[in-house]
């Protein structure tokens, strides 16, 4: 089986978490559905790597996990200051800069 | 070329766990649903010839990233509900339109694509780490960098800062006397009554009820009786 497979797979993963993005009101699983997307894209190199026989593509996977884990942690930190000041993770509820 | 079975396990344990982001109700299960799609991720790798990845891709995001997310969702209440009032008009259908016509597209791309398939070079860490110290070296300093400043930047957002001085037990002393408040204790409930409960006031040494030694909240709920409805729940002999 080609490995190409696992690209459409990634395409599917990534399409489900931009979905969750645009769907869901909860800040954190709207989050995680940005890991769902950040993840499928992960995919989507390392299968190109295996593609093409060579393990750069493995190396950005690497990186790309990296500034993910930065931002889980900057996002969860936002959040729970957003739940301290309004005690609500609505993603509606915060408005005040709306114009 | 990949083995077909463990593409078609790797695509059940990814695809739908990850539907669960769109229809679970609660966060904790789409969280631990996402801890699935991880693993299967990370089996997806090393099947890809990266084991390096597949094992880095379980210990960062099943181990580290998942697990803080419980520990947010413990923190701000596992059981709150979302709202599922619509601010914009028919924006669910706009979303789910959208979000399809991404993957359709995407599809489509790849689709179209033809590549030829190269010798696998599979991803052992001393393969990785000779790129990653090698020409990458640069981007890994960066990644040093960014690493710190999150870190810095998560301590700052999530730090409260003390607007007023700590009151020490003197002070808070001297305060009740000086507005003339009871300077001592509130006396427990129950305790020289013949009803040694939470529910009944403590009885001053006239006979009293004190009615401030019953917690308010046992007030707010309406769980007190004052005397009259417990000497009717006495028997016939004991009234006086």
């Amino acid at each position: 089986m080609n490995p190409i497979a696992f690209v459409y797979l990634a395409a599917v993963l990534f399409a489900i978490g931009s979905a969750a993005v645009l769907l869901r009101r909860n800040a954190i699983i709207a989050f995680m559905g940005v890991e769902l997307m950040l993840n499928a894209a992960n995919l989507a190199l390392v299968a190109f790597s295996r593609i093409h026989g060579e393990i750069d593509g493995q190396v950005m996977a690497f990186f790309v996990m990296v500034v993910a884990a930065a931002e889980v942690v900057v996002g969860l930190a936002i959040i729970i200051a957003v739940f301290r000041a309004r005690q609500t993770i609505s993603l509606d509820e915060p408005a005040e800069l709306k114009g | 070329m990949v083995n077909e079975f463990a593409f078609w396990v790797i695509a059940v344990i990814t695809v739908i766990p990850a539907l669960s982001l769109l229809f679970a109700r609660k966060a904790v299960h789409v969280a631990m649903s996402i801890v699935l799609v991880m693993v299967g991720l990370a089996a997806a790798y090393i099947v890809l010839a990266a084991p390096f990845l597949g094992v880095v891709q379980i210990v960062v995001y099943t181990g580290a990233v998942m697990m803080l997310f419980l520990f947010v969702l413990m923190l701000v209440g596992v059981d709150r509900r979302e709202d599922l009032r619509e601010t914009l008009a028919g924006q669910r259908w706009i979303a789910v339109l959208a979000a399809a016509g991404v993957g359709i597209l995407l599809i489509s791309v790849i689709a179209n694509v033809s590549l030829t398939l190269a010798e696998p070079q599979t991803g052992e860490p001393d393969a990785i780490a000779g790129l990653l110290f090698g020409p990458y070296v640069l981007v890994i300093e960066a990644l040093g960098a960014l690493l710190i400043t999150a870190a810095v930047g998560a301590l700052v957002l999530t730090h409260v800062p003390r607007l007023t001085p700590k009151h020490t037990q003197r002070e808070i002393a001297e305060s009740r006397v000086r507005v003339g408040a009871n300077p001592v204790n509130r006396p427990m409930p129950g305790v020289y009554a013949r009803h040694n409960a939470l529910d009944i006031p403590a009885l001053d040494p006239e006979g009293n009820p004190i009615d401030e030694s019953i917690s308010r909240v046992l007030e707010v709920r309406h769980q007190t009786i004052d005397g009259v409805e417990y000497r009717a729940s006495l028997p016939e002999g004991e009234r006086e």
